[in-house]
């Protein structure tokens, strides 16, 4: 039986692995090595980041390749974005991807224009690893899923892996990739198991994956969501409905041509996205579809989001505010009407 | 400080550390959401600083603020109603533990981004210079907080435009899980005081004596338009950065000094029985009533209801069905 391993574990494994092959690979952000500097603190005992992701790494590649940084976001992540440019190819973790706002300058004015305004003479290979999601009691400042406002930037890649074959995967190529790429974990994931291969294996950046096929309903979905699909393709099937449910991997780039071909079949696109629904990953990959596919749809594109409104902390609110496969069965029977569904 | 400040002082540290006690405890059951951050230990910095401020100063906080809530006047009830989630919180249930304000009280937030309260902080003394209230605005912050950014930009600010800011930085020794001397370049938090030409002064953050002298000093500063003061106040966390965390960066030695020999509320105690502030009968009293108070704090929260559905939407300026 093949091997498995957690989605956390997996990451970590792809780091260890890149760095194994490549010594320019460094590893820097909050915590990653926990408690630099403490005498007493046997390396296995330290904390590998708030959610133990990079456990171990310190210990194997020592603390000049696994370095904390100080509560400095914008000071680390700007560092990044140059010594990528000078000839290191670093792995930068922002803890929580809410903490953007402290980094944004450095992500989006420096890193993402950097290769484009010096005229193609200089390349960023920088990953930016960052957790996201609500579903943790986080609250508003730790639980948002901001992979939407990146994917608008010009300049960087975007990636939201589902599960942990395709996080050490596409880890892998993020971090051999020679532009910044933005790699968001939902932190709600990080325990998830599923099979992952030993040894180094990479999965290309724009190449979605078709985890259901079906002829009735497209469901595109991202990240945690392609669960959520999962679940809801599921109770679909049990009254006759099918679903072909698709999950980009990476929003930028984005593989529209699964999505276009997907929709031709199906005449129908419902899309799941964790963020907020205004300018979002959603709307983008709506917008895709009716600017080139809109003759293949029979029903109008619907979307299942969170609200407009912050993550809010009350645990009942919280499970409100999260798409849910019911909410994605009754969206999917209302495009589809009652007509297919007796058939 | 007379009789009045005395018991004040013995009463608010007994709510923080009583009201604290009672959240590890639950939050281990898993009834409490989320993380949570605690302050205990760290009590002589919040209320020798609070001491000081009326209700229309404000104060910014920290991930770590259940503390600097309580000494500046917010609701047990409705901080525990918070931290569980409950409507009847103090943001309806809506912020939680790292979000706990409340306006009413001067509390401008406790915050989940570090370093998220320094230009808030300087916001809050820029409407009260313009204002003309007579308010300053306290800046609670983490060592961790004193190598961001926002740190330099909201002291100089404050500092250039002398505004009644004062900035009291709580040096317990660890940003997260790593060392002050690790992330600071400088030796102390107070001499960075100098590269904006205001007050830098260090405090043994313990003795809520000694706090609550600086801050006399500095509240008095900005209120007389003298400008910011940054207070250093030496503590430690007691508690790790988060519950759950193994604390494996500490050692052994000051796992065991610290809860024990350094604690703030014993050398109070020991304080206001020498120069007879207080009496054990009126400690005792003050003791009792705090166990009630949080005990009631807790029913309070239990008994509450969850948010209404409805809320999820409500406070956002545009809804969009």
């Amino acid at each position: 039986m093949a091997r498995k391993l957690t989605f956390s574990k997996a990451i970590n494994e792809a780091m260890d692995i890149a760095m194994e092959r490549d010594n320019k690979v460094i590893l820097i952000g909050e915590d990653v090595a926990g408690g630099a500097t403490v005498d007493h603190l046997q390396d296995e005992e330290a904390w590998g980041g708030v959610f133990g992701v990079t456990q171990g790494l310190g210990n194997k590649y020592g603390r000049k390749r696994v370095m904390d940084m100080p509560i400095a976001e914008a000071g680390y992540m700007g560092a990044a974005v140059a010594a990528a440019v000078t000839g290191l190819r670093p792995i930068s973790e922002l803890m929580f991807n809410d903490f953007i706002g402290s980094a944004m300058d450095e992500i989006m004015n420096q890193g993402a224009k950097i290769r484009y305004m010096f005229g193609g003479k200089a390349e960023v290979p920088l990953t930016i690893r960052t957790s996201h999601g609500a579903g943790a009691g986080a609250a508003a400042q730790h639980s948002q899923s901001l992979y939407g406002m990146l994917t608008a930037i010009p300049g960087l890649k975007v990636v939201v892996p589902s599960n942990p074959y395709d996080a050490k995967g596409l880890l892998l190529t993020a971090i051999e990739d020679n532009d910044i790429v933005a790699f968001f974990e939902d932190k709600t994931l990080y325990s998830m198991k599923g099979e992952v291969p030993e040894g180094y294996y990479t999965i290309p950046l724009g190449q979605a994956e078709i985890k259901r096929k079906g002829d009735d309903l497209t469901i595109v979905a991202i990240g945690k969501m392609v669960h959520v699909a999962e679940d809801a393709a599921n109770q679909l099937a049990k009254q006759g409905v099918e679903s072909e449910i698709i999950d980009p991997r990476s929003l930028s780039p984005l593989d529209e041509d699964t999505i276009l071909q997907s929709v031709e079949k199906t005449g129908r696109l419902l899309i799941i996205d964790e963020a907020n629904p205004r300018c979002n990953a959603a709307t983008d990959i709506s917008a895709l579809v009716v600017d080139k596919g809109f003759d293949s749809l029979d029903a109008p594109i619907k979307m299942v989001t969170a609200p407009h409104a912050p993550t809010p902390f009350a645990t009942n609110l919280e499970q409100l505010y999260i798409p849910r496969a019911e909410t994605v069965v009754q969206t999917a029977k209302d495009m589809i009407g009652e007509l297919t569904l007796s058939r | 400080m007379d009789k009045k400040m005395a018991s004040w002082m013995y009463a608010k540290m007994n709510d923080i550390r009583n009201f604290e006690n009672q959240v590890q405890k639950i939050f281990a059951t898993g009834e409490i959401p989320g993380f949570v951050h605690l302050y205990a230990g760290e009590e002589a910095i919040a209320v020798g600083v609070c001491a000081h401020l009326k209700s229309n100063d404000y104060i910014t906080s920290t991930h770590r603020g259940h503390g600097h809530c309580i000494a500046k006047g917010c609701s047990l009830n409705g901080m525990m109603a918070e931290i569980f989630g409950k409507e009847t919180g103090l943001c309806n249930g809506k912020g939680g533990s790292m979000h706990i304000a409340d306006l009413e009280v001067g509390m401008l937030g406790a915050n989940g981004i570090v370093g998220g309260g320094f230009p808030l902080a300087v916001g809050a003394g820029l409407s009260a210079e313009i204002l003309e209230t007579g308010g300053v605005a306290v800046c609670f912050f983490g060592d961790g907080a004193n190598n961001h950014g926002t740190f330099h930009e909201g002291i100089n600010i404050a500092a250039a435009l002398k505004l009644p800011v004062i900035f009291v930085a709580e040096n317990n020794g660890f940003g997260e899980a790593t060392p002050f001397e690790y992330a600071t370049s400088a030796k102390t938090i107070a001499e960075r005081a100098k590269a904006y030409d205001i007050p830098g002064i260090r405090v043994d953050g313990n003795d809520v004596t000694k706090v609550y002298q600086v801050a006399q000093e500095a509240v008095e500063r900005a209120r007389n338009g003298e400008g910011p003061t940054l207070i250093e106040a030496i503590t430690y966390r007691t508690h790790g950065h988060f519950e759950g965390d193994n604390q494996s960066y500490k050692s052994e030695t000051d796992r065991e000094k610290w809860p024990v020999e350094v604690d703030c509320i014993e050398q109070f105690k020991t304080y206001v029985l020498e120069n007879k502030l207080l009496n054990k009968a009126d400690m005792e009293e003050i003791e009792k009533t705090s166990i009630k108070a949080v005990k009631e704090a807790v029913e309070f929260a239990h008994n509450s209801k969850v948010p209404r559905g409805e809320a999820l939407t409500e406070n956002v300026y545009v809804t969009y069905k």
